[in-house]
């Protein structure tokens, strides 16, 4: 495990390498989380109001103001 | 004209202008964007800046670094190849500080012409290669792997 | 509903895409990852700290490539009044805005060792600041108004100013004295930068691109199903006063 422990220690420099790859991939995977969880959010309400404007009257569903 | 066309027009002229105004305010503000001058643009200068706040890069002249036994002082040359001024500093050293290689002083130009240090930051040159290679071009005596690599 | 027909056609050829950029992220990323910190060798200067250049230099390299996309958007969303231009635009400010923060963060992290100062005002450092708060500033505009054309309309304005600033962060370090080094690739057949680490740098740039593909895909289709809510809530939210105008004309 010696050549490990040296690997890690980065000559002496571990606490700035490591902290740059480690921030680099939080934001990264970060931002890409996110994107693909709103687009999944989004893609889900889409469907959803298709579903419901399948089965009832035709984009009238979500009407909440009663008809006059 | 069509409005697409019309709009086009509008857009490069708007990016033309903008264009010509930020290069006429960087060449005015030309001095200010420096972030060091060379010991030859400070000689140059008519009005020399003794005792001003400034900054002095170039590189550390080979066989000019002293230390001072018993404190952090540290005295060297820094160079651009045609002039010289001397330096004193007394703090922690970056790792990259080395002779022969670049480095910034901020600090102030004594009567005396020695340039008194307050801080010290290397500058550090665009060639990257693995230490053997540096090695090999120094016994080929090239000018690139002149620099000390030991620390 | 011509407007409609582009973004079903951006939806056919993104679908294509983006397995492949995905796929092509991950393996590149593995390789990269492998031999920026395993397989190459410490720089003669600055040991192993080169290896921050890794993942610094490839930032800032997409942080101006999206910039110069984000610009091309929003010309072509401003003149042409494309409605995808308009939603890339949107979907790209916060892609560039990370690459852009990697880039400041990883900068201050290798600066700290090697120059012995996280930071300076030098003119490439704040040019590349500025760069991160045109950034900013267009997410902020894109979301600053009710009417999102207003909002989209603005933030491309802004997005065509902050373009001056590209050629100062490139040239900054030929045209003033700067604490940062000049460009090390200036040329791909004579860079300055030994073989043995250019590999790692080009992979792991690949890897950013495919990453800026892969994302920039993932929020567009976010940002065109946002786009058909919006427009079945603006007919819904209408059913009635549409009736009520129906019948009086």
């Amino acid at each position: 495990m010696g050549d490990f422990s040296t690997w890690l220690a980065m000559g002496g420099y571990a606490a700035f390498v490591w902290p740059s790859y480690a921030i680099t991939a939080v934001l990264l995977i970060g931002l890409l989380v996110v994107s693909l969880w709103n687009l999944r959010r989004g893609e889900a309400e889409l469907a959803r109001n298709d579903r419901a404007g399948r089965t009832g009257a035709p984009g009238r569903r979500d009407r909440k103001v009663p008809h006059p | 004209m069509t409005r697409k066309r019309r709009r086009l027009y509008i857009l490069v002229l708007f990016l033309l202008g903008l264009g010509t105004a930020t290069a006429l305010t960087l060449t005015a503000f030309q001095d200010n964007l420096v972030f060091f001058y060379s010991p030859s643009d400070i000689v140059a200068k008519a009005d020399v800046p003794y005792e001003r706040n400034l900054r002095l890069g170039g590189l550390v002249e080979m066989g000019s670094v002293e230390r001072v036994s018993g404190s952090t002082e540290i005295r060297f040359r820094i160079t651009d190849l045609q002039h010289t001024i001397p330096v004193v500093y007394s703090g922690v050293l970056p790792d990259l500080f080395r002779e022969g290689q670049g480095v910034v002083a901020q600090g102030r130009l004594g009567r005396d012409g020695v340039f008194h240090a307050h801080e010290l930051l290397a500058k550090h040159d665009e060639n990257y290669m693995p230490p053997d290679v540096a090695d090999a071009l120094k016994r080929a005596g090239h000018p690139q792997g002149e620099a000390d690599p030991g620390r | 509903m011509h407007r409609f027909a582009n973004p079903a056609r951006f939806q056919r050829l993104a679908g294509a895409i983006l397995p492949w950029s995905a796929g092509l992220t991950v393996l590149l990323s593995i390789v990269g990852l492998w031999f920026a910190l395993v397989a190459s060798p410490p720089d003669y200067q600055q040991s192993e700290t080169v290896r921050i250049m890794y993942v610094h230099v490839p930032a800032a390299w997409m942080a101006l490539f999206v910039y110069a996309n984000l610009a091309v958007a929003s010309a072509i969303g401003l003149v042409w009044k494309h409605p995808l231009a308009d939603l890339a635009a949107k979907a790209m400010a916060p892609i560039g805005a990370t690459f852009t923060g990697v880039c400041l963060i990883t900068g201050a992290l290798w600066g700290q060792p090697m120059w012995g100062t996280w930071w300076v005002w030098d003119a490439r450092l704040t040019s590349v600041l500025i760069l991160f708060f045109f950034y900013v500033g267009h997410i902020a505009l894109t979301n600053a108004f009710d009417d999102p054309t207003r909002g989209t309309r603005a933030a491309a304005v802004l997005a065509l100013v902050g373009v001056v600033n590209l050629p100062i962060v490139k040239f900054s370090v030929d045209w003033w004295n700067t604490l940062h080094q000049p460009a090390s690739i200036t040329r791909l057949d004579a860079p300055a930068i030994h073989p043995s680490m250019l590999t790692p740098l080009l992979l792991m740039a690949l890897a950013f691109f495919g990453y800026y593909v892969t994302v920039l895909i993932l929020r567009l289709r976010h940002e065109i199903v946002c786009r058909k809510l919006r427009a079945l809530r603006l007919t819904q939210g209408m059913g009635a006063p549409a009736m009520v105008e129906q019948g009086g004309s």
